[in-house]
């Protein structure tokens, strides 16, 4: 598969902080790419680089999809994380704003339907509800067909149906063939559209590969979640390693009833057990030992 | 490159915006109004201070006339230019001291309390024939009011919007698509410009139809003073705001551009026999051009050859700022 992005030691610094540092990753056409991290890990700065926003202070940006003649913000769609829209101004008006803005106002019907905007379309842009006003941005970065389209934190302070609602829709783009590039702090979103996630942390990538090969690497099995005792430690294999936190405690176990057997031989209680299958969120943990969202 | 379809495109979303704003459009028309019934009421009446005296053929103040206290005497070699400050009720009295006659405006209280004040003194001057239509205080300060009341709308009007973009991330967005700098800039200017040239032309037709002020020139030419007045004062509040992304940096800048404007660019009083440095000052502020021009053709009957000096320089000083607000131009937040 062909690249449609490539990023090569990317490096930028504001002041004393550094914001992003040294990162390179690559983008495969046709894939969802994820930049994952906490608040003020370097996400959007990393994406505004990208984007043309901001430039980098060293680094590389390549992108191998743009055509000769065509300019970046042709190639590229954007949905920012933090915009507005004038105010007073219809949910339809500012389609056709910006399709004039790109010379191209063929793709409108389309979009309309394709992120169910026709319910409010003549409602002021101000008075939209989250889930409206993501889907109308999400339209707008599609307006004029771009190839690689960005996605920065879609979903936050979205209700739960809304986000799985947006989900379906960025699904849908997929199956269109689009290139995506997702910046999130929600781990199952990244599970739920990623096929491809990088983990930034205070600038640097400190992980990347796909979802599945990361969990598979870093856990075996499940994990178990339980109020910590004194004595579990004791009645587990020796090369289990164990997560501590906040009186709880965490481990990843390919044996779930012979370890649970062994829990409740012991007579300790099974007070706050809870079983999973790993996902991102603790992957995440488990690689910088602190919460996503903190 | 220039594309007329986006500049046309973003031209029109403002409109709507500005138009569909109720708030802020009846601001903007309800404000000026009410300064101008205001300021027709507070100078119908008479103005505070002391008496201004002209003296006409004396090289200094005669010893009669020196004794009498809270009069300033303002010097005069042609008594046509005094005469003709008599009628803008800019001094309150002239007496021509070599010809042994004085005059007053028949328009003005304190006028007639000066000849009354003067009355002993005089003994045997004889009085001179003012001729032509009476000049009110109100004839000569509207042109003021009505470019002070341009200005605000100019500064304040593009500045803050442009900020409030900025700050939202209304521009951030915008800079995501092709439209250039100068086609983003050109549309704000044209959607301001025509907003404040209609408002300010209902406000003259309203004002002139309640108060009846003097207008001897051509309408045409006042309406070209207007049009670039607008323009440049529009640029200028686009220049101070083409950076910044906090409101209350650029309003207070914007103060700072509008204040020395009210004060030294004629709007109220008038700056002669101030010291000449600060006449100077005043030439570099658009709204002095304009206010003259305006004031010149309103009063004087002023022809194009007359105020091409203020037109020049407001076209000059509209592109200036045009240029230099492209250029200095910033889409996004400062770090």
């Amino acid at each position: 598969m062909t690249d449609a992005l490539i990023v090569h030691q990317l490096f930028k610094q504001y002041g004393q902080l550094t914001a992003v540092d040294n990162i390179s990753f690559s983008v495969k056409r046709g894939s969802c790419f994820g930049l994952l991290g906490p608040n003020g890990a370097g996400k959007t700065t990393t994406l505004e680089m990208i984007e043309g926003i901001v430039s980098p202070d060293s680094g590389d940006i390549d992108y191998p999809l743009l055509n000769k003649g065509q300019s970046l913000q042709q190639h590229i769609g954007i949905q920012f994380q933090e915009t507005a829209l004038q105010d007073h101004i219809k949910v339809k008006e500012t389609l056709n704003l910006f399709a004039n803005l790109y010379n191209d106002t063929s793709n409108i019907s389309e979009l309309i339907s394709l992120c169910s905007l026709q319910d409010f379309l003549d409602q002021d842009t101000k008075k939209l509800s989250g889930g409206q006003r993501q889907r109308l941005l999400l339209a707008l970065a599609l307006l004029h067909n771009p190839e690689l389209v960005f996605l920065d934190e879609p979903t936050t302070g979205l209700d739960p149906q809304s986000r799985r609602n947006f989900w379906t829709l960025v699904k849908r783009i997929k199956e269109q063939g689009k290139t995506l590039i997702l910046t999130t702090h929600y781990m199952d979103e990244a599970q739920q559209l990623c096929d491809e996630i990088v983990v930034i942390d205070r600038g640097k990538i400190i992980e990347q590969g796909k979802p599945e090969d990361l969990l598979n690497q870093h856990f075996s099995g499940t994990i178990i979640r339980i109020k910590n005792h004194n004595g579990i430690k004791g009645l587990l294999p020796s090369n289990t390693t164990f997560l501590e936190d906040q009186g709880l405690l965490e481990f990843s176990t390919s044996a779930v009833e012979d370890d649970i057997k062994s829990i409740v031989n012991a007579g300790i209680s099974l007070e706050g057990l809870s079983i999973h299958r790993p996902n991102l969120e603790d992957l995440f943990i488990k690689l910088t030992g602190h919460q996503l969202r903190s | 490159m220039f594309k007329f379809a986006r500049f046309i495109a973003v031209l029109n979303a403002r409109n709507r915006e500005f138009w569909r704003d109720r708030a802020a459009m009846s601001w903007n028309l309800i404000f000026p109004l009410l300064l101008i019934l205001g300021l027709s009421l507070v100078f119908s009446d008479e103005n505070p201070a002391q008496y201004k005296v002209a003296i006409v053929g004396a090289t200094e103040i005669p010893e009669p006339l020196e004794k009498i206290k809270y009069i300033d005497y303002v010097l005069y070699d042609e008594q046509s230019n005094a005469l003709q400050k008599l009628q803008y009720h800019q001094i309150d009295f002239l007496i021509n001291w070599s010809a042994s006659s004085y005059a007053l405006n028949n328009n003005s209280p304190k006028g007639y309390l000066a000849a009354k004040i003067f009355e002993s003194s005089l003994h045997g001057f004889t009085p001179i024939e003012v001729s032509g239509r009476a000049i009110r205080y109100v004839d000569w300060v509207i042109p003021g009011v009505l470019g002070m009341n341009t200005m605000f709308s100019c500064l304040f009007g593009v500045g803050y919007v442009i900020v409030r973009y900025r700050k939202s991330g209304v521009l951030k967005r915008l800079n995501a698509t092709p439209l250039t700098a100068f086609e983003f800039v050109l549309a704000q200017v044209a959607s301001r410009f025509f907003i404040v040239v209609s408002i300010s032309v209902l406000v003259f037709l309203l004002t002139w139809w309640a108060i009846d002020f003097l207008v001897l020139g051509s309408l045409g030419l006042l309406l070209l003073i207007l049009l670039l007045g607008t323009l440049s004062l529009i640029s200028l509040g686009l220049m101070v705001a083409s950076k910044s992304s906090s409101e209350e940096l650029t309003g207070g800048l914007l103060n700072v551009a509008s204040w020395p404007m009210i004060i030294l660019s004629g709007v109220w009083f008038s700056l002669e026999g101030a010291p000449q440095w600060l006449q100077y000052i005043a030439q570099i502020f658009p709204l002095t051009h304009m206010v003259s021009a305006a004031r010149d053709v309103m009063i004087d009957g002023a022809t194009f050859r007359d105020i091409a000096y203020h037109i020049i320089a407001l076209a000059v000083m509209s592109g200036l700022f045009l240029i230099i607000s492209a250029l200095a131009f910033s889409w996004g937040k400062q770090r």
